[in-house]
């Protein structure tokens, strides 16, 4: 039978990202529908082979070394693999990996791309895919057409369990011909120490819409008043106005709070990726229109500088 | 070392979006159009490394609404160069393969060692800016770039990974990078120096013809439907934190 799908697992090093389940997992459905089999790409011969049961065919990418990552090195990996295989679909997340790769491939190979997709589908000859668009406020149902599509998904958009599964898939080594003008250097862990808020029950997070860091005080005073860790989106961080351990989401931490608190956050897909699964997500944002009500259980369009210090009022701050 | 600034012209978020007529793209005609958020970031590292004493620095932009304040601003932080490419509808949605078609058209035909531009960009439907370009050009590239420095005929690149883990990786020049963040917030140019961009320099316009669709037929644009969604708390400040509070002590979270 015919490969019909490639999904590329993006492990560096280490466990296969939980992303690579997710894709594994729809990757096996659109094989079904399109009538063959489903591969996965992998980088370097080292990798847990009983966890990619999933897959009907592993494509182990021969000369790509664990622990250290260069783009067009993996580049040329995966687009020897997709060579081999000729797939229609090829899967990807949209981390780092997807976002190096998606475009540079598609280009490469003359095939159709679909970015920041959550939904998939085969429609006759076409795959019909549902992307999220400026920050999460707009869906887009695109058609692709031609004879190999790629798409790059959202981390979450499908169940993980789906993908996880006992089979014995068997294995081919793809020998890498191209000489990438790159060298993989190291991987640099994050220094650890300081605030964990993974750990913490609650969060009080904080967003842009808090304008400046002389305005960061008023979150902090409703933080230290509940007793829990002020947390943050990417600008906020970038910024300099918290340091990087307290940044939720994709490139941040992952957190499962019984309560998140969010103030002045508009929920881009990249921040929901790191909290979506809190038990109770409150959130503030002047703006209805805002994405982070998609996934908020409870929500108010108040203005934050009106809100928090009623909050920290009632908790004894 | 010669640095291209990519920048564009984007939708601000802040404002209501609308869903056009035949239903396939926004209603461009009411919208606010500003630059792109991490292309300010790749102009900023680019400043920087302009202020440590190696790159010129030219930015380059398609034609779009508002543009010529994006690439004034730039010159009047600093930016030696803008250009400004022609020879396609301006109003319109440009997709990734084409900007990326129009870009490599021009720079075939200039000289860079760096081309920067934002990790991304808030329509990139058809995928993000580097990739596509540096693939036209036949260069190197990466994504989510959060530094870089120059080691002669090669660029150090730290891209992060998720989780504030970095890799570390080597590229032979000319490459493209998709910046994530700069070393410092971009820096601010006053109303005055503006002006004086406006008044001493000059956008430099070059026509180009070229195209490369990447995307597939977008069938449908529209707001997303609340799944469920948040209910909404009403009423005054004071009357919404009440809620919240009790939401909060019924977690057990609080007490007072
Ligand atoms: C590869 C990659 C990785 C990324 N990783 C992360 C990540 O780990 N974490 C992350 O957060 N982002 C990440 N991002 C960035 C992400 O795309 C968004 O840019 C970011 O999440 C936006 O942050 P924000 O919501 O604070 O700011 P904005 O989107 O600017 O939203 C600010 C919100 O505040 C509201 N507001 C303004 N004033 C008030 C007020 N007075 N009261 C109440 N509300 C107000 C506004 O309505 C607006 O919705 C990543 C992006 C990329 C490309
Ligand atoms: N410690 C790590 N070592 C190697 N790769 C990692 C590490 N942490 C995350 N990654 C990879 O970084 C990519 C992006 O992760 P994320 O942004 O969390 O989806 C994934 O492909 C992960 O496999």
């Amino acid at each position: 039978m015919a490969i019909s799908v490639l999904v590329l697992s993006e492990r560096i090093a280490g466990e296969h990202p939980e992303a690579t389940f997710e894709l594994l997992g729809k990757g096996s459905k659109l094989a079904k529908q399109l009538g063959g089999e489903l591969a996965v790409a992998v980088a370097g011969t080292d990798y847990p082979v009983q966890e990619l049961g999933g897959a009907d065919v592993i494509l182990e990418l021969a000369g790509l070394e664990a622990g250290a990552y260069a783009a067009p090195i993996w580049e040329a990996g995966v687009a020897a693999a997709i060579a081999a295989s000729s797939p229609r679909v090829v899967l990807m997340s949209t981390g780092t990996v997807g976002l190096d790769l998606g475009g540079s491939l598609a280009t490469r190979f003359g095939g159709q791309l679909a970015s920041y997709v959550i939904d998939l589908d085969v429609d006759g000859e076409e795959i019909l895919a549902t992307a999220q668009l400026y920050g999460g406020k707009m869906l887009a149902e695109v058609a692709l057409d031609s004879f190999i599509c790629f798409a790059t998904v959202i981390p979450g958009s499908f169940p993980a369990d789906d993908g996880r599964s006992t089979g014995s898939p068997r294995v081919e080594r793809i020998e890498v011909g191209e000489k990438p003008k790159a060298v993989a250097m190291a991987i640099r862990e994050p220094e650890t120490g300081g605030v964990d808020i993974t750990a913490a029950p609650m969060l009080v997070s904080v967003g842009r819409g808090i304008g400046s860091s002389d305005n960061l005080e008023l979150v902090q005073e409703l933080a230290d008043a509940l007793k829990v860790p002020l947390s943050a989106s990417r600008p906020v961080i970038d910024s300099g106005w918290l340091p990087k351990p307290h940044q939720v989401g994709k490139s941040g931490k992952k957190v499962k709070p019984s309560i998140y608190l969010s103030f002045g956050i508009s929920g881009a897909p990249e921040h929901l990726e790191g909290m979506r699964n809190a038990e109770m997500i409150i959130a503030c944002n002047t703006d209805p229109g805002a994405p982070i009500f998609e996934v908020a259980h409870f929500g108010t369009t108040v203005d934050l500088f009106d809100l928090v210090p009623e909050l920290t009022e009632r908790f004894g701050g | 070392m010669k640095i291209v600034v990519a920048m564009r012209q984007l939708a601000d978020l802040v404002e209501e979006l609308e869903v056009n007529a035949d239903g396939t793209d926004i209603d461009r005609d009411f919208v606010k159009f500003v630059s792109n958020e991490w292309d300010e970031a790749a102009l900023e590292e680019a400043l920087c490394h302009k202020d440590d004493g190696d790159a010129e620095i030219t930015v380059v932009a398609l034609d779009e609404p508002d543009v010529d304040q994006t690439l004034y601003t730039a010159l009047a932080k600093g930016a030696d160069r803008a250009v400004k490419l022609t020879g396609h509808d301006p109003e319109g949605w440009i997709r990734t393969g084409d900007r990326a078609a129009i870009l490599a058209s021009w720079l075939e035909r200039d000289d860079f060692d760096l081309v920067l531009t934002g990790v991304q960009a808030a329509d990139d439907l058809d995928g993000q800016l580097a990739g596509v370009l540096a693939e036209r050009l036949g260069v190197r590239h990466a994504a989510v770039v959060v530094g870089f420095h120059d080691a002669d005929s090669a660029v150090q690149v730290e891209q992060e990974l998720g989780g504030g883990t970095v890799a570390v990786s080597s590229l032979e020049l000319p490459a493209v990078l998709g910046i994530q963040a700069a070393r410092q917030t971009p820096r601010y140019a006053s109303i005055t120096r503006i002006r004086q961009a406006q008044q001493t320099q000059t956008i430099q316009e070059v026509e180009i013809s070229a195209g490369g669709s990447l995307g597939g037929t977008v069938r449908k644009i529209s707001p997303p439907k609340k799944r469920g969604g948040a209910e909404m708390l009403e009423g005054s400040a004071s009357e919404v934190a009440e809620r919240i509070a009790e939401l909060i002590r019924s977690k057990g979270l609080a007490r007072s």
